[in-house]
């Protein structure tokens, strides 16, 4: 079970969140091709080791924010606003 | 029968406080201090069960968890608990206990023919043998002939609850590396919390070690009690590593309240302290009761006080049971001790000593009552009667949560065993759990030379032989090794067994130990009762279900209630002697000839305000929201992004900069989470507020020809003269401050009365008296679907899936006329979406019996053969008298008129294509005097 760091509340169980998939993804508009949109709703990148993700802070105070997450060792690199760019990890 | 094997002196039970309890049905004493397996050995039980597969006589190989043989049944009034290990049962006085997997008992058991039959019973036995014609021809037999206790039937009455605690330092074991390096924690201040397993705290110091220590454990327990930033838990066993440095353990509670306690705890640092587990060695015979571990005849002396053999053989290959050689000469016992190893430092004062010798063999039945001593080249040199056999092959360190929390284990050559190497989480073992065992000067002696049966893995009964087979065949892999031949699939997860099995195994194929590797460790460590997983959210708490804020009312109206999308909600108020179905046609009629009454409160309502609460509804719905005007009500639909229809309902502008979106009764809370996460997460620029105020207001709705007479007679401060269908006014009912939205799912006009959740009963008792006269009836679920179906309003996940796009229900109109974006609306245009053969919603009417919900349309009349589509919604009509229903139907729009056929259950069906609306399809109803 992770430990997830709120931005507004501190360090919680990840019992208390909800992962809403990988972030920074953007939004066609609806002139985009038909690749394009399949792109935006089905793929998604699956990266052995650092993943950019929201989580949703669900059973607390409903904040979604961004999370830099090893997808091998579990460690949360860093956690940023939503809005904010994704960060440069080593 | 007296506690023969009990020595007069020392040990740690209370000799003043004597326990009864039962075993087999036989009457047995033992003290406090006591567990089931120290009791039944001072009482010279050694026979305690039978083996899993053969059936072979097992006695206790441990004392403790690492035990594999000595299973027993507690039974604790009506309850009882199987497969417990007799080691882990603190013995109580009244205490009741039964062996397993023996019929009649473990003396006379009825399937030891077992071991005649054992050549056959051998590695990959089940796969070979029963694969023809079909496994599960054989299945039955097999399980019930193998295999352990029987797991209870009833409803375990038992009381589980769970704790959560964060602290900065978590010590899993209270031996002297455990207690040693809480201290060292605790003195600086850190919040410490330290776990044992068993109830007593010292661990090896209960035992070995002599008074100084158990001294110095006493003190230390003590200093660390009286530490306010200390936790002790004791009989807790931690069963699991997870991430970031998340424990679970299972705390063994006395018998009051609340029987187990689940531990979810959160360390900065762990140190595991858990000690290690000294191994049996492989030689035929090693299994008949009385062959113990040496490290437990040890423990049984120095804790208990119990002498488990007089005549004792030690066998080892290695240093540490020297020591308990020497304990059991002092306890009065004539003990040979055989090692394998040519010499040793270590010495064991009054015991003769044997170098270069094996135990090959061993006899007796029921119990051992002699040890063959071979030399290393299996040369029989003598025959040793005894009563007890003490083995020691060495020592496991215990890294299985070391190896959880992911770190990686290294095979170390100095005590021939595997300990912890790196860590990936703040963790260190310490002590036995290290390593750090004295010096072992073990010399490797994997297996016995001679001939019989040598068990590895006493839980599963697996031979060395059938290792051999193993690898003959090919399964090299210490996972295919495991699987193939249950390795350390028991119930004691190969504790004693792993790496004796792994050993050999690589022994057999030429690779060493270290090379050969372990099985993954996973949790739990020990086995865990699945209440104490499930905790107190049982029952009605599994998934508690919301009730009305007028639930006593309807309660009192003699509703019947089910569940609804998570409501406990009346289906109908049926009369004495009526039916459900009756009753909701009764009420149905009444809403479609005087007045009904029904509990709208689960209707989904969030309100949206903020400058930009008109563009960001724009962006959500498929309709427009940013044209209506403030006071009036718009229907809408919602999409995903893939197009999928997922949610509908009436909006209403409450103010320029305010409106409250309604959503369907189960959707309320998914839909404002999304909503919020759009807000939040994509269209940040936006300044609204997004709030689910559901639970404040309880909704009423009056239906019916007299509806609006009734609200009259009720009370209002509302111009019902100017208040026409998708308006919404704000005033007072009934005195009461409401809300009152003039929209309709009855096709009746219809009053949507919302007041303060708290006001809801009074509010539904002042209906149902000023209704008396225009004959107001109570409606439940049943009734509505029945209306709402006669018009031909959908109910979203009943008439639609999770492909219906908008215009599969004929609802596309609001796209074509909108310029802008919205959620889903580039899903709209895929090639898949515009197909004319989708599925569209349209109406069925037939003239046969009523058709069922899933039947479906064939398109060739065949079966099996394509379908067409299915039924999805599917009432006798009472105000048509007849029964209609609605489909998804390929092309549907395109072939209104066609008759079709239907299929359900191995019957066919005729029903004609229709337009979904088969009551009042101008919708005269809904305007109730207003043009
Ligand atoms: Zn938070």
């Amino acid at each position: 079970m992770l430990s997830l760091t709120c931005p507004h509340c501190g360090p919680r169980d990840e019992t208390e969140f909800s992962c809403g998939g990988e972030s920074h993804i953007e939004r066609p508009g609806v002139e985009a091709s038909d690749e394009t949109w399949a792109d935006y709703l089905f793929v998604r990148d699956n990266p052995r080791g650092v993943t950019f993700e929201r989580w949703h802070h669900r059973f607390g105070c409903g904040a979604w924010f961004n999370v830099a997450r090893d997808t091998v060792s579990h460690e949360i690199k860093t956690v940023y606003p939503m809005g904010a760019p994704r960060p440069t990890t080593p | 029968m007296t506690q023969v094997l009990r020595l007069a002196n020392g040990g740690l039970i209370d000799r003043t406080r004597m326990l009864r309890f039962r075993f087999d049905g036989r009457d047995f004493t033992g003290h406090s201090g006591d567990t089931l397996a120290s009791a039944l050995l001072a009482n010279g039980v050694h026979l305690v069960g039978r083996s899993f597969k053969y059936h072979r006589p097992r006695g206790f190989v441990g004392i403790g968890q690492e035990d594999a043989n000595a299973l027993v049944r507690v039974a604790t009034g009506d309850q009882v608990e199987p497969n417990l290990k007799a080691g882990e049962v603190v013995l109580r006085d009244g205490l009741e206990a039964f062996s397993i997997n023996c019929r009649p008992s473990p003396r006379h058991d009825l399937r030891a023919v077992h071991q005649i039959a054992a050549p056959l019973l051998i590695a990959g036995f089940y796969y070979k043998t029963f694969m023809w014609p079909n496994w599960h021809l054989f299945e039955g037999a097999i399980r019930r002939a193998a295999g352990l206790g029987t797991a209870p039937e009833g409803r375990d009455l038992d009381r589980y609850v769970h704790a959560y605690a964060d602290c900065d330092l978590l010590v899993v074991g209270a031996g002297p590396a455990g207690l040693t390096a809480a201290l060292d924690g605790a003195r600086t201040g850190a919040r410490t919390i330290l776990a044992e397993a068993d109830f007593a705290i010292g661990g090896s110091a209960l035992w070995r070690g002599g008074s100084d220590a158990a001294e110095a454990a006493t003190a230390a327990e003590a200093e660390l009690r009286a530490l306010p930033n200390v936790t002790i838990l004791s009989r807790t066993q931690v069963f699991g590593y997870y991430d970031h440095n998340a424990l679970a353990a299972v705390e063994y509670l006395a018998d009051h309240g609340a029987r187990q306690r689940l531990w979810k705890l959160r360390a900065g640092r762990v140190i595991l302290a858990s000690g290690a587990i000294e191994r049996p060695l492989v030689f035929a015979g090693n299994d008949r009761p009385g062959v113990m571990l040496a490290s437990a005849a040890q423990a049984l002396v120095g804790r208990f006080a119990v002498l488990p053999g007089r005549r004792a053989v030690i066998f080892t290959n290695n240093d540490s049971a020297y020591d308990a050689a020497a304990a059991l000469a002092v306890a009065g016992a004539e003990v040979t001790l055989v090692d394998s190893r040519p010499a040793s430092a270590a010495s064991a004062p009054g015991v003769r000593i044997l170098h270069d010798r094996v135990v090959s063999a061993t006899k007796g039945v029921r119990h051992v009552r002699a040890a063959i001593v071979a030399d290393r080249a299996g040369r029989i040199s003598e025959t040793l009667p005894c009563d007890l056999i003490g083995m020691s092959g060495g020592w496991s360190p215990i890294v299985h949560l070391f190896s959880q929390s992911g770190g990686k284990l290294r095979f170390c050559e100095e005590i021939q065993g595997f300990v912890p190497g790196e860590a990936v989480q703040p963790v260190t073992a310490v002590g036995g759990a290290a390593g750090a065992l004295g010096t072992l000067a073990i010399e490797p002696l994997w297996e016995v030379p001679g001939r019989g049966k040598k068990f590895v893995d006493f839980a599963n009964d697996v031979t060395a032989h059938d290792i051999a087979i193993a690898m003959r065949e090919n399964y090299v892999s210490v996972e295919h090794l495991k699987r193939y031949t249950t390795l350390g699939m028991g119930v004691d997860q190969g504790k004693t067994s792993n790496v004796n099995g792994l050993a050999i195994a690589g022994a057999l194929t030429g690779r060493a130990p270290g090379k050969v590797g372990t099985t993954k460790f996973r949790p739990p460590y020990s086995p865990i009762a699945l209440g104490a997983l499930a905790g107190p959210l049982v029952g009605p708490l599994f998934r508690p279900l919301r009730h009305l804020p007028a639930h006593d009312w309807h309660v009192a109206r003699g509703a019947l209630f089910e569940e609804h999308g998570g409501w406990w909600r009346p289906s109908a108020y049926p009369h004495v002697g009526e039916t459900l179905e009756a009753a909701a046609a009764r009420e149905a009629r009444a809403a479609r000839t005087g007045a009904a009454l029904f509990d709208g409160s689960p209707l989904g309502k969030i309100e949206v305000s903020g400058p930009d609460a008109a563009r960001f509804l724009d962006r959500v719905y498929v309709g427009t929201a940013s044209t209506l005007r403030p006071g009036r009500a718009r229907y809408g639909l919602m999409l995903n992004e893939n197009g999928v229809v997922i949610d509908d309902g009436v909006f209403v502008r409450l103010a320029d900069d305010r409106y409250l979106v309604h959503t369907t009764s189960g959707g309320a809370d998914r839909i404002a989470a999304m909503l919020d996460e759009w807000l939040q997460c994509e269209w940040r620029d936006l300044d609204v507020v997004v709030m689910n105020v559901g639970s404040q207001w309880a909704t009423l709705t009056v239906s019916g020809p007299s509806a609006r007479d009734l609200l009259a007679a009720l009370g209002t401060d509302i111009d019902l003269a100017d208040f026409p269908h998708m308006r919404f006014r704000e005033g007072r009912v009934a005195g009461l401050p409401a809300r009152v939205l003039r929209a309709s799912f009855t096709g009746e006009a219809s009053y949507e009365i919302s007041v303060a959740a708290g006001a809801a009963s009074g509010l539904a008792t002042a209906i149902a008296a000023k209704g008396a006269p225009f004959g107001l009836t109570p409606i439940g679920v049943e009734a509505i679907m029945i209306l709402r179906i006669e018009k031909g309003y959908l109910a979203i996940g009943v008439d639609t899936d999770g492909t219906t796009l908008p215009d599969d229900l004929g609802m596309a109109g609001g796209v074509a006329r909108k310029g802008s974006d919205f959620i889903g609306r580039r899903s709209l245009d895929r090639p898949d979406a515009v197909r004319p053969d989708r599925l569209q919603l349209v109406g069925l009417l037939t003239d046969g019996p009523r058709l069922a919900v899933g039947a479906h349309v064939l398109r060739e009349g065949g079966v099996p053969g394509v379908s067409d589509g299915h039924v999805t919604s599917s009432v006798d009509s009472p105000a048509l008298g007849r029964p209609i229903a609605l489909a998804l139907i390929r092309a549907g729009r395109a072939r209104l008129g066609e008759t079709v056929t239907l299929y359900d259950m191995g019957i066919r069906h005729r029903a004609t294509i229709v337009e979904p609306v088969f009551f009042d399809r101008e919708g005269q109803r809904l305007n109730d005097g207003h043009s």
